[in-house]
């Protein structure tokens, strides 16, 4: 229980009068895939802004691998290893594939400053690029600029690049998001084989996808963490299901 | 792949064509046109400079006439005080040699840049192109009121500075001395871009978010590249105020930065040979069309206004097509 990798105590974040992030906290342990799910404005892109960097929190505590990391910035967190996906993909459109996962590689190594060798010629960059690709499944599309890739490989070359950071931890935001139901059975499986290697914040709107590969499931409403738990539980929890089903009604 | 080459192929064509065209004006008795060639050289050093903050990290600066007109006023007041034989402050002497020259006028431009891009780059888009802008009108209207040297009369340089081994008041020598500092400063641009360094700079420019995500923090590199293309903006300076031996406030003025950026326009942003192409068509359409008409920019606009409609890639791009970045 004390050796979680990702902690967040009391989060607030608000808006105005909107309280977008009200009193949030949860643990991300070793090995496990932790779901994040909520209706649409329940507050889990603010929330994920604020474990990222984007967003700065009112008040609360971010510790990452023990370390307070509430104050750093996008970059400083993703180089202690937070691996992050996007939800709408956020690359770089005229890198290949490769190159874009060439730059999360150079970023793990160290510092941006070097200004003499090529980095095409670089195997310490290319060959484990190499290797990613193919392990997510977009080697033969290695070469084509990501601008050019269809949006499954897109949401693949998102996870390649969370990958390339080897992360003590994955924020993986939406990653099923818009892919088709052959992409999400792949995905799902490769998610699964993922853990082992850091364990998955993972905020997904597919029900059926988060049921097969959550370990817990936390349930965001109103910036608010209604119900924690297994699966079981969670599908159990009459609170849920008034909040899934009943959202028509309530907001009426 | 087959793109690449042929920029290749373009790149080595035109660097012969800069290199061809003056040889061909020694051989032919037309000292001008060594001279024009010359100004391409070092306009296009300029913009090579530019390119890298510009072309590269997508920072629009409009004010690096700044930069170049620092170089100008070191090679200038230099010049002046070696050529007086006072000092130019505390007890400092002045000097005609070239190499003491551009380090200074490096390491002033350096310092300056790192000033304002630390204070610019926090904004972006308009601001920060107004912002630069600001800074270079800052030092336009300070040399426009320095009397002591030459205010807005400007400063002449009555001997060219010198340079080991090379006599500087010949025009071919000093044609292969900028030539030679130009093929320097490509050389730097493709081994900059195609460094981790590039890779970073290049990132950030198309997806900020995206570079600070994987752990690049991209203030840190963006403000690097801007010094150094304040640098080499600077050395151009240095070397076109020898170049017409003169130095003056016209050099920092708002039109300066801005042809710049035509040069980069015209000949292809980021394009490792787009200001050399660039530089050609400015100081072609200046000549031939300044001839007969002062309103030679009235048609240099209209070839403007075709490259960004119907060629965003400029000259280079038209002609070797996008840019690859395997």
């Amino acid at each position: 229980m004390d050796s979680a990798v990702l902690e967040l105590a009391g989060l607030r974040k608000s808006f105005g009068a909107l309280k977008a992030t009200d009193d949030v906290s949860l643990t991300l342990r070793p090995g496990e895939i932790h779901a994040l799910i909520g209706p649409n404005g329940a507050g889990k892109t603010t929330l994920m802004a604020q474990i990222s960097g984007g967003l700065r929190p009112d008040a609360g505590v971010i510790r990452f691998r023990g370390q307070d990391v509430t104050g750093l910035s996008v970059a400083q967190r993703a180089r202690l290893g937070l691996g992050r996906s996007f939800q709408i993909s956020s690359l770089i459109p005229e890198y290949s594939a490769r190159r874009n996962v060439m730059l999360a590689l150079q970023a793990r190594e160290g510092h941006p400053y070097r200004f003499l060798w090529p980095v095409r010629r670089d195997r310490g960059l290319t060959e484990p690029a190499r290797a990613i690709l193919d392990r997510v499944g977009l080697g033969p599309r290695a070469s084509v600029p990501a601008g050019e890739l269809a949006h499954g490989e897109r949401r693949l070359l998102e996870i390649a690049m969370a990958l390339a950071l080897e992360p003590a931890c994955f924020l993986l935001d939406e990653p099923m998001a818009g892919m088709g139901t052959e992409g999400v059975g792949r995905l799902i499986a490769f998610l699964r084989e993922l853990k082992a290697q850091a364990p998955i914040l993972l905020v997904e709107h597919d029900m059926d996808a988060v049921f097969a590969l959550a370990d817990r499931v936390s349930v965001l409403v109103y910036g608010r963490i209604i119900a924690s738990g297994t699966v079981a539980e969670i599908r159990a929890n009459p609170e849920v299901r008034r909040a899934y089903l009943g959202d028509e009604e309530t907001t009426a | 792949m087959a793109e690449m080459r042929r920029e290749y192929i373009l790149n080595a064509v035109i660097v012969a064509a800069l290199f061809a065209v003056p040889l061909w004006a020694l051989m032919a008795g037309e000292p001008f046109i060594i001279t024009l060639a010359t100004r391409v050289a070092l306009l296009a050093l300029a913009a090579v400079g530019l390119n890298i903050a510009l072309g590269l990290g997508g920072m629009v600066s409009f004010g690096h006439a700044l930069y170049f007109g620092i170089g100008g006023y070191a090679a200038g007041i230099l010049a002046h005080h070696a050529f007086s034989g006072t000092p130019v402050a505390f007890g400092i002497p002045g000097t005609n040699q070239m190499l003491v020259i551009w380090a200074v006028a490096m390491g002033l431009s350096g310092l300056v840049a790192l000033a304002v891009g630390a204070l610019s780059l926090r904004t972006s888009g308009i601001f920060f192109i107004m912002i630069t802008l600001a800074f270079a009108q800052m030092g336009f209207f300070f040399t426009l009121s320095w009397p002591a040297y030459g205010g807005e009369d400007g400063l002449p340089i009555f001997v060219r500075n010198q340079f080991p081994g090379v006599n500087t008041m010949l025009p071919w020598e000093l044609f292969l001395l900028s030539f030679a500092v130009l093929l320097a400063a490509l050389g730097l641009f493709a081994v900059l871009r195609a460094a981790r360094f590039g890779a970073a700079l290049m990132a950030i420019r198309q997806n900020p978010d995206r570079a600070a995500a994987v752990g690049i923090s991209p203030f840190g590199v963006k403000l690097t590249a801007f010094v150094i293309s304040g640098m080499l903006t600077g050395l151009a300076g240095a070397m076109m105020a020898d170049l017409t031996r003169f130095t003056s406030p016209a050099m920092m003025a708002w039109t300066m930065s801005g042809e710049l950026i035509v040069i980069i326009l015209l000949g292809g942003v980021g394009r490792l040979c787009g200001p050399v192409v660039g530089a050609a068509i400015l100081v072609g359409f200046e000549t031939l069309f300044g001839g007969w008409t002062e309103h030679w920019q009235l048609w240099l606009g209209l070839v403007l206004l075709g490259a960004v409609l119907f060629a965003r890639g400029g000259v280079i791009g038209l002609l070797a097509g996008r840019e690859g970045h395997g």
